[in-house]
């Protein structure tokens, strides 16, 4: 199973890379102005990947675990059932990109704007005044991959603002530059 | 959320120090002070609750061993016990030292694990004096300082009466960023009373609430149809006390809890007086509150009367006042709030049509009103209710759409401040949501600029 889904991740994982390295290509010139839509910014494919792979690891070995059973003891004609797995890979593979294509940000002059979600939609904005503390974690498997998460934390609990899977330099700059905007417009309670 | 989610910033408020020997070096001008004597008599009662506790439970058990009970053993048990609980109680308050200094309150406790917290006097966002009925008696109070991040163990308890109030008047002096050589003459600054609920309107309010009756039937109807279905006498007690205590906390617990609830206005704040037993005494520094919610039950619509509630970082207290004329709590919301008004019904835009498909019925109770100062949402048919929170009060702004409400073209916009309360616009055309949460975001962004500083008398 290794090797009949290593192709795939492998091409289909370029392909988004290589989509990715096209949307990025515009995403340096990050205009600061108050007026204009906002220069969204994508996330890097290493997430996408990731996730691909630990969904192909998960499923994969339970098709065979559920398919040779079935087809020793019970007929050729029940092995049919491993088609739910692979089918489930199928589903969760296209929607890991929707997801993964969902993801974005934009840094304004003023706040940051995430906005993620394909059918839960959620679009957050918080003003960089309001920030009292950035957080850049990586798991071991997102340093492996060469990921790391930033997470923004407001007086608000409530307030989710998370940008998972980042380039660790890309993390790291942003990180710097909230924190230092943060400090320049700091607003407490 | 728990406190473990309490932003990282936050929780340097209260700078805790458990290591054994952090060991403070008291300057020379900070006057290190104890708590009232008779403080290490405050947990007397646990034993003796853990005993009769006991004793409830397993009837049988203690009556067995009531008939062992001999002079000798109940001697020496009680020679036992009681020094021991005398020696943790004069120990512990041996060791318990609080100290004020220019900038923070410090309390140093701890037997064996020290623990020092350092409370900063500028991020105070509410002082409490509260006076359970026995400290009343006695003439002591305890004192608590609301900062986001402190927890039970912050408080001083017990002080004595005089000392807690001059102690209160030091506290606000000093956040109010007075001089420190004058904070001790300041004293407590004078109060105009806005607002007294007479006790005839509070009860008259409470019987006009639905909780009440509700679990007053409950706690009728249940055990009676248990008793028949059963005819165990212990599972309907064990169902019937608790539910009996719930509908006592909900009708009595509350009338005496919001007894002569005085809502007055002073330079230090607001300050709020309630309790026919236990009379709390809570100070709320001007620019602290976060957001301010108008309930209105079903049948106190014909007297015109309101719940105001608010919420303040940190604070256990959300009640401004549990029941006022709408005209007068809107006065007063008006003065903690400068420059606030509360929006008329008609002011609010109602959600689209289309939204009866994702809320039926109630649909019609949602709206939004954005005024200069604040942003307002309506919810609630039966009992209606307001939310407001000041622009420069909101922390982030969301949008948040489902995927039924996208077949629809309708939002949800969520504006999270800083007491952990989100005031939510439900059902908004998903082209006006994403407009509001650009404009609220430039909106919160500068209604902070021309906002009072932390230290309001500076």
């Amino acid at each position: 199973m290794e090797t009949g889904a290593a192709g795939p991740t492998g091409t289909a994982g370029a392909a988004e890379a290589a989509g990715a390295e096209a949307a990025g290509a515009e995403g340096p010139i990050r205009a600061t102005g108050e007026s204009g839509p906002p220069d969204w910014v994508g996330l890097p494919p290493g997430l996408l990947r990731l996730r691909r792979l630990l969904l192909v690891l998960f499923l994969g070995p339970l098709a065979l675990v559920v398919d040779i059973p079935l087809a020793v003891f019970a007929g050729p004609v029940w092995a049919a059932f491993a088609a739910l797995p692979l089918a489930g890979i199928v589903w969760g593979w296209r929607m890991t990109g929707r997801n993964w294509r969902s993801w974005r940000y934009a840094e304004r002059a003023d706040d940051l704007l995430i906005s993620r979600g394909v059918l839960w939609r959620e679009e957050t904005i918080v003003p960089y005044g309001r920030m009292q503390l950035v957080e850049v974690t990586s798991g071991p498997l997102e340093r492996k991959y060469g990921l790391a998460s930033l997470q923004l934390h407001t007086a608000a609990a409530a307030t989710d603002a998370t940008i998972p899977g980042l380039a660790p330099a890309e993390a790291e700059r942003l990180r710097d530059r909230l924190t230092e905007l943060g400090e320049a417009r700091s607003a407490g309670l | 959320m728990t406190a473990a989610d309490a932003p990282e910033d936050a929780r340097e408020d209260v700078r805790k120090d458990a290591r054994k020997d952090a060991r403070e070096d008291p300057r020379k001008d900070v006057r290190e002070q104890r708590l009232h004597p008779v403080t290490p008599l405050r947990r007397a009662w646990a034993p003796i609750a853990v005993l009769l506790g006991w004793a409830v439970h397993d009837m049988d058990q203690a009556q067995r061993q009531l008939a062992h009970l001999t002079g000798a053993t109940l001697a020496i048990g009680l020679g036992v016990l009681v020094p021991t609980a005398a020696l943790y109680g004069f120990l512990t308050w041996w060791f318990t030292h609080f100290a004020v200094t220019d900038t923070e309150l410090r309390i140093r406790t701890g037997l064996f694990f020290r623990r020092t917290a350092h409370i900063r006097l500028d991020r105070l966002q509410a002082v409490d004096i509260t006076q359970p009925l026995l400290a009343r008696i006695i003439g002591v109070a305890k004192l608590k300082l609301d900062v986001v991040g402190t927890d039970k163990k912050d408080e001083l308890a017990f002080l004595g009466e005089g000392d807690a109030r001059a102690l209160r008047a030091e506290l606000l002096a000093r956040a109010a960023g007075f001089a420190p050589e004058s904070v001790r003459d300041v004293g407590e600054a004078p109060a105009r009373e806005l607002l007294r609920t007479p006790p005839r309107t509070l009860a008259v309010a409470l019987l006009l609430t639905g909780a009440p009756w509700a679990l007053l039937c409950a706690a009728l109807v249940v055990p009676t149809l248990l008793w028949m279905a059963t005819h165990n006498l212990w599972t309907v007690i064990a169902t019937a006390v608790p539910m009996v205590g719930a509908a006592f906390t909900n009708s009595a617990g509350r009338y005496i809890k919001e007894y002569d609830w005085t809502v007055g206005e002073s330079p230090d704040g607001l300050r709020i007086d309630h309790g026919l037993l236990d009379r709390v005494h809570e100070t709320v520094p001007p620019g602290r509150v976060q957001t301010v919610r108008f309930v209105q039950p079903l049948l106190w619509r014909r007297p015109g009367w309101v719940r105001v509630e608010l919420h303040v970082a940190g604070s256990a207290n959300s009640v401004l006042a549990p029941v006022a004329p709408r005209a007068h709590a809107e006065d007063v919301v008006a003065r903690i709030l400068p420059g606030v008004s509360v929006p008329k019904t008609a002011e609010f835009t109602p959600v689209p049509r289309r939204g009866r498909w994702c809320v039926p019925v109630w649909w019609r109770g949602y709206g939004v009103a954005v005024t200069d100062t604040v942003f307002a949402a309506r919810q609630g048919l039966l009992e209606r209710s307001i939310a407001l929170v000041p622009h420069a009060k909101v922390q982030s702004v969301r949008l948040t759409q489902g995927p039924w409400e996208r077949c629809w073209r309708v939002a949800a916009l969520r504006l999270d401040t800083g007491a952990n309360t989100t005031v939510t616009a439900r059902l908004r055309d998903a082209g006006e949501a994403a407009e509001l949460l650009r404009a609220q975001a430039d909106r919160s962004r500068t209604g902070r600029r021309d906002a009072p500083p932390d230290r309001w008398m500076a």
